[in-house]
């Protein structure tokens, strides 16, 4: 424990601002994986053990736009449509097929397209680890905000992921596609009997939680080092962070994930051999007092 | 026709297990290998990682391998017998290497045994070597005490790879002289939190501080292996404001922190020490690689600068297409020195070629002055390319490196043994 460094560094202005924005970039980049998870679950009421390989093909596909074109909006976009189409694909092709199984019969099949699809990003990419690289507009200095260092690429990286959190926000309570997902979120039969069609419904949820994970990879991509395998790490951290904001809730994954990426960023400074640890910790507490997580009630 | 099997164990399936049974009873009294020495070819055994994240330590162990076995079939074999590589993948799990090892020996009829396990594989296929009996030469584990420990000495089994202590004792003198020179006193150290991590900080910090006895550690920073962003572990080290950092983070996670230190401009603000930098796998994979960072050469077809190096480097990447790693020279110097002591024992017999083995000199494009020893004492490799530079961001990335001292190396060596009470 290392009290002393937590204290000064919440004295000092440049240190809170260094800290909270690298609480910030962890945290938004979790946001988005674990609001795809949390969506999927509650509409579909599936708990999506495989969304860890749609960050991990958001990063590739990203990083294999990036070679080719050069253009960072490009690898960005084909990053999040990509994943979208595959998640699509693999819902209407797979995931349909297992609704109304067993709980543990969609755990198997989501644990066995983990595996698969770790081993076909090894038979296109390889199995050795890949880096995309940081795009010249974002190789500059970094700025500094009273005192505290700011790289500009991260915050592009917060903004596109609270833009994105906003739309989805909006889009869920404003519209009439919104409307819809959250009646078939609540009674998916009776939507069904007013003549909508719930699979398409499934489908274009499905798609869009693998797009904003594969839109998480894509941002990583340039950051973090690809290897096969990639997502698993993510999706353990997402799923603390949706235990916590409660399965099926937007804001409660957003606030969430915020606190993770706080608790690691202040964590590392007070507590540096304690961090993980410092994670589940946290868990336990809103577990023990709230059990259906910070926003549980609330279903999207 | 098909035929559908009836649930339970067919006829077929309990012959065989009869027929396990009958060799593993077998194991104790007589060794199958020794009985099958007499065969045209020699087989032999190579358990390694194949899959997995560090999938690469197990690919370019057995490319240098297959490079080497090619040239020595070409000139006659062992003794006149053709090597028949058997290459198994342990999936990284110590118990996976040695069922995998003790398989190769006792089923596959392996004479010899090629461990190029990581060093916690190394330790279990170690102990199949002591019990069996096979001459077994380690290529990847830099664990110094699978050979410095005495209690882990047998006479069968030998280590061509580098050395984790030999590594610290260079680095660290390498370091305490630039801190010297530029008057860096606070460091700051950033390892993977396990027991290659630690245990190599640990040893780095105790030579640099004998080196440079006013220098203070005033941050460590202990990320998990494997971990996907370091960004708090930067942040924290930029708190803290140290003039110089090491880390002996590796691979793909070490690419990561590059990436992610850079646009915090990290390495504009203090001297970085990464041991593990100059490796085809790291130095060509990241994509803006920052000038000056100081690091061991773990393989640069550059150093040493020797005309046999690079076309060894070259004849490498011209096979596979991609440049050899720290782990490939160890595998190509294990067939090397297994040719040399053949043809000197004449005989393809492990226990004759162990015997040559001891203290041998050979020729090796990667030897320190042209040469490599197996030093007799404790059956480890001596007198290879050790030394530190400081990296560009193209080839030859590392252009140039300060050689260690083999006699500095072997007199604190020495020391450290006697710490340890292995002398």
């Amino acid at each position: 424990m290392d009290l002393d460094a937590l204290t000064g560094c919440l004295a000092s202005s440049a240190c809170l601002v260094t800290q909270t924005t690298s609480g910030f970039i962890i945290g938004m980049l979790l946001f988005l994986v674990a609001v795809g998870l949390t969506l999927i679950f509650g509409v579909l009421k599936v708990v999506n053990f495989s969304h860890g390989a749609f960050y991990m093909f958001g990063a590739y596909f990203a990083m294999t736009a990036y070679q080719f074109s050069g253009s960072f909006a490009l690898a960005m976009l084909c990053g999040a449509a990509g994943t979208a189409i595959l998640g699509l694909i693999f819902e209407r092709v797979f995931m349909s097929r297992v609704y109304g199984a067993d709980v543990l019969m969609q755990l198997l099949v989501c644990y066995a397209f983990v595996l698969i699809f770790d081993d076909v990003v090894r038979m296109i990419w390889g199995p050795e680890f890949k880096s995309m690289g940081m795009p010249a507009a974002f190789q500059v200095v970094p700025l500094f905000i009273a005192g505290g260092v700011v790289p500009p690429y991260y915050l592009l990286l917060i903004g596109v992921a609270l833009a994105a959190a906003m739309i989805l926000g909006l889009g869920l309570a404003r519209t009439r596609i919104g409307k819809v997902i959250r009646a078939a979120a609540h009674n998916p039969g009776m939507v069904s009997a007013l003549g909508i069609n719930t699979g398409l419904i499934y489908g274009g949820v499905f798609a869009l939680g693998g797009m904003l994970a594969g839109l998480a990879g894509a941002l990583a991509a340039p950051v973090r080092s690809l290897t096969p395998g990639m997502g698993f790490s993510v999706l353990i951290e997402s799923f603390i962070v949706t235990v916590i904001g409660g399965m099926g809730s937007i804001l409660g994954a957003l606030i969430g994930a915020l606190l993770i990426g706080m608790i690691r960023s202040f964590g590392s400074l007070g507590f540096p051999l304690f961090t993980e640890g410092l994670m589940y910790l946290f868990m336990v507490i809103v577990l023990v007092s709230r059990p259906t997580g910070l926003f549980g009630k609330e279903v999207a | 026709m098909t035929r559908t099997r009836k649930p339970g164990v067919s006829r077929r399936a309990t012959l065989a297990i009869m027929g396990a049974g009958a060799v593993s009873i077998a194991t104790p009294f007589g060794t199958p290998w020794v009985a099958r020495a007499q065969a045209k070819t020699i087989k032999i055994g190579m358990p390694t990682i194949l899959s997995g994240r560090v999938a690469q330590l197990g690919t370019s162990s057995r490319n240098a391998v297959m490079l080497e076995i090619e040239k020595v079939n070409a000139a006659g074999g062992l003794a006149g017998r053709t090597i028949e590589m058997v290459i198994r993948d342990s999936k990284g799990q110590p118990q996976e290497a040695a069922r995998v090892a003790r398989e190769l020996v006792n089923t596959d009829g392996c004479e010899i045994l090629i461990d190029a396990e990581a060093s916690s594989g190394a330790f279990a296929v170690h102990e199949v070597a002591r019990d069996l009996g096979v001459l077994c030469l380690h290529t990847n584990s830099e664990t110094s005490a699978l050979t410095a420990d005495p209690k882990q000495h047998i006479p069968n089994a030998f280590r061509t790879a580098r050395q984790g202590v030999h590594d610290s004792i260079v680095g660290g003198s390498y370091a305490a002289t630039i801190a010297k020179a530029k008057g860096l006193k606070k460091w700051a150290t950033c390892s993977p939190d396990y027991a290659y991590g630690r245990d190599t900080t640990a040893e780095y910090v105790t030579y640099l501080k004998r080196f440079a006895p006013d220098i203070e550690i005033i941050s460590e920073s202990w990320p998990k292996l494997f971990q996907p962003d370091y960004t708090e572990v930067v942040t924290k080290i930029l708190q803290a404001r140290p003039q110089a950092l090491y880390s002996c983070l590796w691979g793909g996670d070490l690419t990561s922190y590059i990436d992610q230190a850079n646009i915090y401009a990290l390495f504009s603000q203090m001297e970085v020490f990464a041991v593990n930098m100059a490796d085809y796998t790291a130095l060509t994979v990241v994509k803006n690689l920052p000038k000056g960072i100081h690091s061991g050469n773990r393989y640069i077809k550059t150093y040493p600068a020797t005309p046999e190096n690079a076309a060894w480097g070259d004849a490498y990447k011209a096979k596979y297409n991609e440049y050899p790693t720290n782990w490939s020279w160890e595998n190509a110097t294990a067939i090397m020195l297994l040719a040399e002591a053949s043809k000197k024992a004449n005989s393809a017999d492990g226990k004759k070629i162990a015997e040559a083995l001891r203290g041998l000199k050979i020729k090796s494009p990667f030897g320190a002055d042209g040469t490599v020893t197996m030093r007799a004492e404790d059956q480890t490799l001596v007198g290879y390319a050790i030394g530190w530079g400081t990296t560009i961001p193209q080839e030859p990335y590392v252009p140039q490196v300060q050689a260690g001292d083999w006699k500095t190396i072997f007199e604190l060596e020495a020391e450290w043994k006697k710490s340890k009470g292995y002398t």
